[in-house]
């Protein structure tokens, strides 16, 4: 297997991604996404000169709506999926530690 | 089997509107065969027995007091589990979200309800639509109802071999790259992506945005009419989803059994080569079958096709990796127990919640999308995409509607290709780039091959023209009697 993304990329893109992973996925992915970015590289083929760059197939684009005010979802609704929460509150570790000067 | 089972969601509204049938009763008979069946085809992940027959009782009420029922009054219908409800679960088949309550219905399962459906329950799914055989599914396997040892295919595998084994009348699923049509093929079932804006993505949880398009899986093509419209039209929720001006609303079931006069095929020689013979073979008879009646048969190239998987993959995954950032362990769904740190709650929430394929698509597409790679690879495939549309432009000035296979091969064995990732992708090379040129396209059974494994065909036509693609599919579906199939019963 050609060693298209290396172990350390793997690691680099799952820090950018916030994934955890074991080593045996860091192992596995480096084959993985080496084996479908070389698949990939067949686009190179084509010549894509002064081909403009498609996101999505509408003919439609700044899609405005008039600005008026709706009934959000209610606070009780809204933290009912919460894993952690504190009356009304979403709760999460400290996002800032002793020594932050904040 | 009872014989409600057997009939088509058209057949069955059309009785109980007329009282001949209640629908109190097509409701247990549809519960009475989901508590047979679902111990070997496992396609629901979640039912909801008690309120859909207070449901199905209401409408009953409604009918015998003489209000106007709606266009699928007292039918039992399910929908994927990656479309909310604001009754039970919304898990996509996944550990991040399995318990998971939404606080809205989709835009689509709202129509359904409107239009007097009853919902069964919610189908079971490759995670967050990542998968071709609902392998990938963090919660369970669906078995083919075919042959229990095959897939169902996927992503939507539990919406297919739900209306297969007749554990629900039609069913929604979702398509970002053959994930409704591919899974029909393989369950003997009609599938139809919409074109991409037709029906409102609001309440689909996300997958690749500029890709994914709600649809019908059904016994025939008559009845994906009648869901289609249903569940299309424009939602000022969703700023993707047509307006009328630009895409009128039509009767998709109007003249739906007028043939089309004057009709032309295009087929992709290249195309039947590529699947197994005994795909290519029945796609053949239904290329003569349409010749036969009076069908001009258009050969064609599609000069970019062998790229369309490259140029998928890379795009679906871009947008997957931005669209699967919303799962951050904060506002709802798994949080890792633990956590030190707010890093943490990101970092292994994520580990523990996510499969290998969500993980592994996510991976791709940051790669993608990071600096120094995003002009070779995303914005490489995203020209790409616009050549591969202009593909499909050119074939639809020579031709009404593009036939070709919907998978190379019919159902696989379970675990046969879970260990190559790529090979997965490369299976979905007919049904990808419909979605990457936006257009419309069904799915319909054609044939059985020797295992007794249904085929299936795939039609394509271009944007906001279902009707007309219907039409075409219906002409088929008519002449060749092959439709509303039934496992161990052909």
């Amino acid at each position: 297997m050609s060693s298209k993304i290396t172990e350390q990329q793997v690691r680099d893109v799952a820090l950018l991604s916030r994934l955890n992973l074991s080593e045996t996925e860091i192992h596995d992915f480096a084959d993985q996404l080496s084996s479908i970015l070389s698949y990939v590289d067949k686009l190179n083929e084509l010549d894509t000169e002064g081909i403009e760059p498609l996101a999505h197939c509408l003919p439609v684009s700044n899609v405005f709506r008039a600005d008026e005010p709706h009934q959000p979802l209610d606070r009780e609704q809204a933290l009912h999926n919460a894993p952690h929460r504190d009356e009304e509150f979403f709760r999460v570790p400290p996002i800032l530690d002793d020594n932050s000067g904040a | 089997m009872s014989d409600i089972l057997k009939m088509t969601c058209l057949e069955l509204r059309d009785a109980i509107a007329a009282g001949e049938i209640k629908s109190s009763d097509a409701v247990k008979a549809y519960f009475d065969c989901i508590d047979a069946a679902e111990p070997k085809i496992d396609a629901y992940l979640s039912t909801f027995k008690d309120t859909a027959l207070e449901r199905a009782a209401q409408i009953d009420d409604k009918i015998a007091a003489g209000k106007k029922p709606g266009q699928l009054a007292g039918v039992p219908v399910a929908v994927k589990d990656n479309m909310t409800t604001d009754f039970g679960k919304t898990t996509c088949a996944s550990k991040i979200l399995a318990n998971f309550e939404a606080p809205y219905n989709a835009t689509a399962v709202q129509k359904l309800l409107d239009a007097g459906a009853v919902i069964l329950g919610k189908l079971n799914m490759d995670e967050f639509a990542m998968g071709s055989s609902t392998e990938n599914s963090g919660i369970k396997q669906t078995r083919n109802p075919w042959n229990t040892g095959c897939v169902p295919g996927g992503s939507s595998g539990g919406s297919a071999a739900a209306v297969a084994a007749r554990m629900c009348a039609s069913a929604l699923g979702s398509d970002t790259g053959g994930s409704i049509r591919q899974p029909a093929a393989f369950c003997g079932v009609v599938g139809m992506k919409p074109t991409y804006g037709r029906v409102s993505r609001y309440g689909l949880v996300a997958f690749g945005s500029s890709l994914d398009q709600i649809g019908p899986l059904t016994h025939d093509v008559k009845d994906a009419a009648l869901m289609l419209n249903v569940i299309a039209g424009h939602d000022s929720r969703d700023s993707t989803s047509v307006s009328e001006e630009l895409a009128p609303r039509c009767d998709c079931l109007a003249d739906i059994d007028n043939p089309f006069e004057g009709l032309r095929i295009a087929v992709v020689p290249e195309y039947n080569d590529s699947a197994e013979a005994q795909t290519a073979a029945a796609i053949r008879r239904a290329i003569e079958q349409y010749r036969s009646l009076g069908a001009e048969i258009v050969e064609i190239q599609m000069p970019h096709a062998d790229y369309a998987i490259a140029a998928y993959y890379l795009i679906a995954t871009a947008e997957a990796s931005s669209n699967l950032a919303r799962f951050d362990g904060v506002r709802y769904g798994h949080r890792s127990e633990n956590v030190k740190s707010y890093i943490d709650v990101y970092n292994m929430s994520r580990e523990e919640g996510f499969g290998q394929e969500v993980k592994r698509r996510i991976m791709l597409g940051t790669y993608a999308l990071s600096s120094g790679y995003y002009d070779a690879y995303y914005l490489k495939a995203l020209k790409v995409r616009n050549l591969i549309r202009r593909d499909y432009q050119a074939a639809f000035e020579r031709a009404d509607a593009l036939l070709m296979p919907v998978s190379p091969t019919t159902a696989f064995k379970i675990g046969e290709k879970t260990d190559d990732p790529l090979q997965m992708y490369l299976a979905d090379i007919y049904t990808i780039s419909l979605n990457l040129a936006g257009v419309p396209g069904i799915s319909i059974p054609c044939g059985m091959d020797s295992n007794g494994m249904p085929i299936g065909m795939q039609l394509a036509a271009p944007a906001f023209q279902e009707q007309k693609l219907l039409r075409i599919a219906r002409m088929y579906e008519t002449a060749s009697g092959i439709t509303n199939l039934s496992p161990g019963e052909n």
